[in-house]
């Protein structure tokens, strides 16, 4: 069975965001859009992203690591927010394991935000209904889309292609691979959630030839 | 009924199109949301931007696209755009931000009768100044058949110095003009970059060198964006990055573990330097050894570099840098092991200049890069030269795995263009007498009067800052506001946010703009500003032109002015319109055309008098450098057919031509002239024939400056010729000096170095450009509003708590802001993200947006002059005029519990700009409903 | 948690009515010789009633916890998984079940009992959806326990209660005395479990770190930005933005509100017979219960907070 998911390089990221306005604008005026803004020209201005980078500073100086941290929906291969909807307005789907929202069905209750631990729902606050990472299905799964932009918006953004997409279950895949080989790891694995998304940690590279130095 | 409890299929299909019956077209072009100018697909659904996304076909960003690029559609639909020219309300006064609507007739009838008469009279009132607009080849072209010197784009508050310290020493640069070769690469050293230049191309060769294992350091005061992802952060004292190559330079010679044969081939290391005069007296053939030579006494270049590094010890270096010693002879030894001992071959034949045949390239695995961090100190100019040289050191200019050029560069150090050498050049209805821009070779080139008084506007080229070749932006409305060295008529600004982040001072500098003189008139009687948004600046000004965005103009990223090119040969690039002009915009360039035309400038008009171009895509196709050059601004698909590369006759289907591949031409060199240019015949040749430079010689790095050695020997009273007024005769003795040196930066002299212990710098973020993001709805959710980053001992030292208000105070003001705790910064310097922070109701944006309720300008507490004995200079580099805008030193502490909660100073709101859009409460973007 | 006042005025307005559900039924079905059978008529069918008219204000509250309202009806599909789709069936059952018993009653119905004991039966059932809503949220520690079960299940019962001594005293007065008594051991044990619950939330460890959120380990990680300004819905939904002082406030209160002054006023009323003392008990306990289920809310701790700390 398909799962199909992102993983995300820390080793690689730098923070740019592009993967946070590439979402916005091709989700906006896609399937899932439009993504409302409020206050977009004011105070505290807020709105409907899917995806955020943010930044930890782990350690204290000068052996400080500056991390930047994307996170958005992880498609958990058992996610708390589907069975907890309701309406059945929050589903995974069975043939990629891409986990949605009907906005048509979804009666914007938040419980299924409630369930998530994550923190990777958003209410739209226009329409009222939740929203999250589409893994941008409509691109994902295009026939008109060329075959090599069958990938999510923010994947095809990513400057430092720090995000890799592909089937997790399938275990010759690029992601499934990096996941191996590099110490692939999901996050608040305590609550067996069992996220599709996985993270690659930093990788120091430490003085070439020490011994020689 | 039942359905009620049954799960039912989806109701909403998320893969049935979104706006069904829609018409869907894709058009390419070159972004702008920064300048790192990417190739772009505007994907539109019935005329609207749906989606911006990267080209996969273009060389520059291959398909990927940042956080700017990506909120595109944002700026066309800000409400911040201007859509109407505009001019002040009769009667109200300057800043007051009255305008009523006027036409395009007006405008172009106001400022032909207005520039036509200084023109006829005294061109050089008129001034014309740019900010990162990518069109200088154009602007400064009209600026010198103007015939004013006074023109300049933002080079000097940006980075002068990278640019002239290296092309002063290699030939080139970073950005524009070269950079690392991360695929050849094993140890990468990246010091003073911020998040900024040549953005996506650096990101995308990041990623790739470190996921084949490469090592990267990061030299910085800060650790943010690509610092993060270093294997290793060395923080150092910001300004003090020159005495850690001096003393890194000192540890290669020591160890000997550089490439010597390399700096006594291609440098000027082995010339023999007449230890009297200080001039290059003949070529010797070792690096070291006294010789005399028709009775002088000489010593090789080198020899004196060695001399001047023997103090310059890991330890004298730690002290400064606050990098510990033993780190810095570490350091060394692992740049100077891995380019010596890891060094590889490519099987690349070349031939030298001196005829000789080489089978291979040599490669030297270390790369440099480097930007504002370095460049924007007063001392910047000699750290860039120190880095220049200990690169040379390393072997690695223009090698495999170094530093690389990009076609045009590298260039004659210096290249051949001069500024205007006196006053003879500056004549009633004439062009100027040289470029307005250009590399001095001594002081006879400089752009002085007969009494040494200063020919431009911002004393670029005078003594106060003899190299400044991209001028002095940062002083032009302090010093035509004191009318020092004289008044000017009518101030035209393009796309530079004078009034706010594009000055320093920035609280005076307003008042500046608006001051009148005993008789009532304005100090500067006239301002023209163009630009697409109501900044901060259009409200200072007496006229305004709606200029377009970059998604509704054409566009030449021209290989005559600072192109995209790659390591592997030139490449420029073109916009294509992809939607219609909002309202009445018009393009700044059609703008320049026009006028130009109208004032019959020679090079818009035909010799009988009549216009010689219909607009800027007929200037673009038809113009050449010279008549029958074939050189225009566009490279490529020259000639008639359209099938010449570089030179050939102009062609009628050019842009058509470049919309068909992608926007964009790439001349790729063979393989031969791809490696070692400054000295690669073959290469040379070819520069030679298509313009990019005027001579076969090799271009020998400059090791030991002859240039700065004239200037030093004038100031000596040593060389006849132009001669620097006595009051700068030791700063130029001083600053002139052939071979590097560090010293600390100017302000620090003039500062209470207790009193002010930190020092204060900016950085750009990643998802933010300049100033001119803030009106985008997308990126300003990521920064609306920015805090002092302190490093928490420095914070919990002066009672701040994290989160807190606090009073950031330099000798030249205050200002308040939150702080932030930080580990990542190192616990002398505070630091923050450059021009979040707004004045209020500018870019259109609410009166309590948080820019200027929490958001905060550094800039009010950066002097834009220091004393200097009884008189005021510009507080910039001595040598380049480069802003010196990181060297200010400021204390901190704790904002009263009664003060009010937002940022200080604050300023009356902006007005409501006519044709500007109403501000929605709510926006919900998607293409195609309008 | 950001408390939301649609679900606190659900949460307490459906309790009551189901703990007075409880007492009439209780009453109905032990004690029915207590009062004449007219008398007891009025007092269960004015008591189902009021159980409809609290438990239709808590469904109208809830309403406007909705974001599409109008699409309510479709919250009852997922039954199987969903115990807010259990709940959503729940309500109007109970609701349905009062309606049944009432009128029963009005019609003299001799299986009246049992319509108050298949309602009785709904209240517990709807109480069990209601906690579990909250209960089943395995990682916000303090909800996940039985504590939030029996808490509902005893401020329901002494709300629902006290509501009936209000209720008899107008309609039923011989039952007074045994709904207070009731009321009492209602209102004791209530305090026990919410006290265990408080002192079992204070000692909680969360069950997800910044270290496991972001999977880096390393004792000392702050975060230096959430990737936006302005504030999120994620900003907005799981935060109550107040101080701890105001929270420790609150908890005084609804401790001091429910128990002892619920109690004194209850004594009170009992001892000078007074009904007005009845209401005022009813009232100012109410308020403790509001105050209680915006504890309730605040208190509990997302993990998905740990990716939203700090802006710059």
């Amino acid at each position: 069975m398909t799962q199909l998911a992102l993983v995300i390089d820390l080793n690689v990221c730098v923070g740019c965001h592009a993967c946070v306005t590439s979402c916005k604008q091709w989700n906006t005026s896609g399937t899932a859009g439009p993504l409302q803004d409020l206050n977009p020209y004011g105070e505290n201005p807020t709105g409907t992203f899917f995806n955020r980078v943010q930044t930890f500073e782990v350690g204290a100086f000068p052996d400080t690591q500056t991390v930047h941290f994307p996170k958005s929906c992880l498609h958990c291969e058992d996610p708390p927010c589907v069975p907890v909807c309701p309406t059945g307005a929050s589903y995974k789907r069975k043939e990629d394991g891409i986990v949605l929202v009907d906005y048509d069905k979804c009666i914007g209750c938040k419980y299924c935000a409630w369930a998530c631990p994550y923190g990777a729902r958003e209410l739209d606050e226009g329409r009222k209904v939740m929203t999250k990472c589409t893994l941008c299905v409509d691109r994902v799964c295009s026939d008109t889309l060329p075959e090599e932009e069958r990938k999510p918006a923010c994947v095809m953004a990513c400057p430092t292609n720090a995000r890799l997409f592909g089937d997790v279950h399938d275990e010759n895949s690029e992601v499934s691979v990096a996941i191996r080989e590099r110490g692939g790891y999901a996050l608040m694995p305590e609550w067996d959630t069992k996220p599709a998304n996985h993270y690659l940690p930093r990788k120091i590279t430490e003085l070439i030839d020490e011994a020689k130095l | 009924m039942l359905d009620l409890l049954r799960a039912t299929p989806p109701v909403h299909d998320p893969l049935k199109p979104a706006l069904p019956g829609s018409t869907h077209e894709v058009k390419k072009t070159t972004c702008y949301m920064c300048a790192c100018r990417c190739g772009i697909r505007v994907h539109l659904r019935d005329g609207e931007v749906r989606y911006i996304d990267g080209n996969p076909d273009h060389p520059l960003n291959k398909g990927v696209i940042c956080a700017k690029g990506s909120s595109g559609i944002m700026k066309q639909q800000s409400p911040a755009r201007l859509t109407v020219p505009l001019k002040r309300k009769p009667g109200s006064a300057r800043g007051d931000g009255d305008f009523v609507e006027c036409s395009w007739d007006e405008v172009f009838d106001t400022l032909a009768e207005r520039l036509g008469k200084i023109r006829a009279t005294d061109p050089k009132k008129f001034a014309l100044f740019t900010g990162r607009d990518q069109m200088q080849a154009l602007t400064g072209l009209w600026a010198r058949n103007y015939g004013t010197p006074n023109y300049a784009a933002h080079g000097g508050f940006c980075s002068v110095n990278m640019a002239a310290g290296m092309i002063y020493t290699i030939g080139g640069s970073f950005w524009e003009f070269g950079g690392p070769d991360l695929d050849h690469a094993k140890l990468f050293v990246m010091i003073g970059t911020a998040e900024d230049h040549h953005s996506n191309p650096l990101k995308i060769a990041l990623s790739k060198f470190k996921r084949a294992g490469g090592r990267f350091i990061s030299i910085n005061p800060v650790r943010t964006g690509y610092s993060a992802i270093a294997d290793e952060w060395i923080p150092i004292k910001p300004g003090t990055d020159g005495a850690l190559f001096m003393a890194l330079i000192h540890e290669l010679i020591r160890t000997g573990e550089y490439d010597q044969e390399f700096v006594a081939e291609y440098t000027n290391a082995q010339d023999l330097v007449d230890l009297d005069s200080g001039l290059i007296v003949g070529k010797g053939d070792a690096l070291e050894g006294a010789q005399t030579i028709d009775g002088k006494a000489t010593k090789p270049a080198f020899e004196l570099l060695k001399e001047r590094v023997a103090d310059c010890t890991p330890e004298w270096a730690g002290k400064i840098t606050g990098i510990p010693a033993a780190r810095i002879v570490k350091l060394a030894r692992e740049m100077g092991e891995t380019a010596m001992r890891q060094s590889f071959e490519l099987p690349i034949a070349w031939t030298d200049t001196y005829g000789r045949e080489h089978k291979s390239v040599i490669g030297r695995p270390v790369a440099f890069h480097a930007m504002r961090g370095l460049a924007a100190h007063s001392n910047g100019f000699h750290t860039i030269r120190a880095l220049s040289i200990l690169m040379t050191m390393l072997g690695v200019i223009d090698r495999p795995g170094g530093f690389r050029h990009k076609p045009p560069f590298p260039k004659a150090i210096p290249p051949g263009v001069r500024p205007p050498k006196s006053w003879d050049d500056i004549q009633p209805n004439k062009p100027l007498g040289a470029a307005p821009l250009g590399f001095p070779t001594s002081p006879d080139d400089l752009s002085v009067g007969p009494d040494n008084e200063p020919i431009r506007i911002d004393k670029g080229f005078s003594w106060d800052h003899p190299l400044s070749a991209h001028g002095l932006m940062q002083n032009v409305i302090t010093n035509a506001w004191r009318g020092d060295p004289y008044r000017i008529d009518t101030l035209m600004i393009f796309m530079a946010n004078m009034a706010w982040n594009s000055t320093m001072n920035t609280s005076q500098v307003r008042e500046m703009l608006n001051d009148r003189d005993e008789g009532g008139e304005y100090k500067i009687p006239f301002i023209v500003v163009c630009d697409a948004f109501a900044s901060e600046m259009t409200a200072y000004a007496d006229l305004i032109l709606p200029d377009t965005t970059y998604l509704e103009r054409h566009d030449a990223m021209s290989l005559l002015d600072r192109p995209i090119s790659e390591f592997d040969g030139p490449v420029d690039s073109v916009r294509i319109p992809v939607v219609p002009p909002k309202g009445q915009c018009k393009p700044f360039q059609e703008v320049l055309i026009e006028l130009g035309s109208r004032l019959k400038l020679p090079v818009f008009t035909n010799a009988d008098g009549t216009r010689k171009y219909k607009g800027y895509e007929d200037f673009i196709i038809n113009y050449e450098t010279a008549p029958g050059s074939g050189i225009g601004f566009l490279s490529g698909w020259r000639g008639p057919e359209g099938d010449k590369a570089l030179v050939g006759e102009p062609n009628p289907k050019q842009w058509e031509m470049y919309a068909e591949n992608d926007c964009v031409f790439h001349y790729e060199l063979p393989i031969g002239q791809q490696y070692m240019r400054n000295w690669n015949r073959d290469y040379l040749e070819f520069a030679k024939d298509v313009g990019f430079n005027g001579s076969l010689e090799p271009i020998r790095i400059h090791i030991y400056s002859q240039v700065l050695q004239t200037f030093r020997l004038a100031a000596q009273g040593k060389r006849p010729g132009k001669q620097p007024p006595e009051h700068l005769r030791e700063r130029i003795e001083t600053h002139f000096d052939p071979l590097p040196f560090w010293s600390p930066p100017l302000e620090y002299a003039a500062t209470d170095l207790e009193k002010y212990p930190l020092n204060a710098v900016t950085q750009r973020p990643m998802a933010m450009y300049h100033s001119w993001d803030s009106q985008n709805a997308w990126l300003r959710q990521i920064h609306s509003h920015n805090y002092l980053m302190v490093n928490p001992v420095t914070a919990q030292a002066a009672g701040i708590a994290d989160g807190g208000w606090i009073w950031v105070e330099s000798q030249w003001g205050k200002l308040r802001c939150m702080c932030r705790y930080s580990e990542a910064v190192e616990p002398g310097t505070v630091w923050t993200w450059n021009a979040i922070g707004k004045s209020r109701g500018a870019w259109n944006l609410g009166p309590q947006a948080n820019e200027s309720v929490k958001g905060f300008l550094l800039n009010h507490v950066i002097a834009e002059e220091l004393p200097f004995g009884d008189r005021k200079i510009s507080n910039s580099d001595p040598v380049t005029g480069q802003a010196g805008w990181y060297d200010v030193r400021v204390r901190i502490y704790p904002a009263a519990a009664d003060e009010p909660q937002e940022t200080w100073p604050r300023f009356a709101p902006m007005k409501h700009m006519p044709g500007t859009g109403l501000v929605k409460k709510v926006q919900a973007y998607f293409a195609g409903t309008k | 948690m950001k408390p939301a006042f649609s679900v606190i005025f659900l949460t307490t307005l459906c309790g009551m009515a189901q703990g007075l559900m409880l007492a009439l039924v209780g009453a109905d079905v032990i004690g029915g010789g207590h009062t004449t059978p007219l008398a007891a008529r009025d007092f269960f069918v004015g008591g189902a009633v009021i159980c409809l008219i609290l438990g239709g204000l808590g469904l109208f509250a809830s309403f406007f916890h909705l974001g599409r309202p109008e699409r309510f009806w479709r919250s009852a599909a997922m039954w199987r998984t969903s115990w807010l789709s259990r709940e959503v069936i729940a309500v109007p059952a109970f609701l349905g079940l009062c309606a049944l018993y009432g009128w029963a009653h009005y019609t003299g119905q001799r299986w009246a009992p049992i319509a108050g004991v298949a309602c009785a039966l709904a209240a517990l059932a709807l109480w069990v959806c209601t906690a579990m809503i909250y209960a089943c949220l395995r990682f916000i520690r303090e909800w996940a326990s039985a504590y939030t079960l029996a808490n509902f299940v005893l401020l329901g019962c002494a709300s629902g209660f006290t509501a009936a001594c209000v209720w008899a005293a107008w309609a039923a007065p011989a039952w007074v005395p045994a709904y207070l008594q009731a009321t009492y051991l209602f209102l004791i044990v209530a305090l026990a479990v919410r006290l265990l619950m408080l002192r079992r939330n204070a000692g909680l460890k969360p069950g997800s770190t910044v270290q496991s959120a972001i999977g880096i380990n390393n004792p000392r990680i702050q975060q230096k930005s959430m990737g936006a300004m302005g504030g999120t819905f994620n900003t907005r939904e799981f935060f109550h933005g107040k101080s701890a002082l105001f929270i420790k406030n609150a908890r005084i209160v609804f401790l001091l509100l429910i128990f002892p002054g619920s109690t004194l006023l209850l004594a009170l009323a009992e001892r000078y017979v007074n009904g007005l003392l009845l209401i005022a008990a009813l009232v100012v306990q109410y308020l403790g219960l509001l105050a209680e289920r915006w504890f309730f809310f605040a208190q509990a701790n997302h993990p998905q907070n740990l990716y939203y700390q700090v802006v710059s």
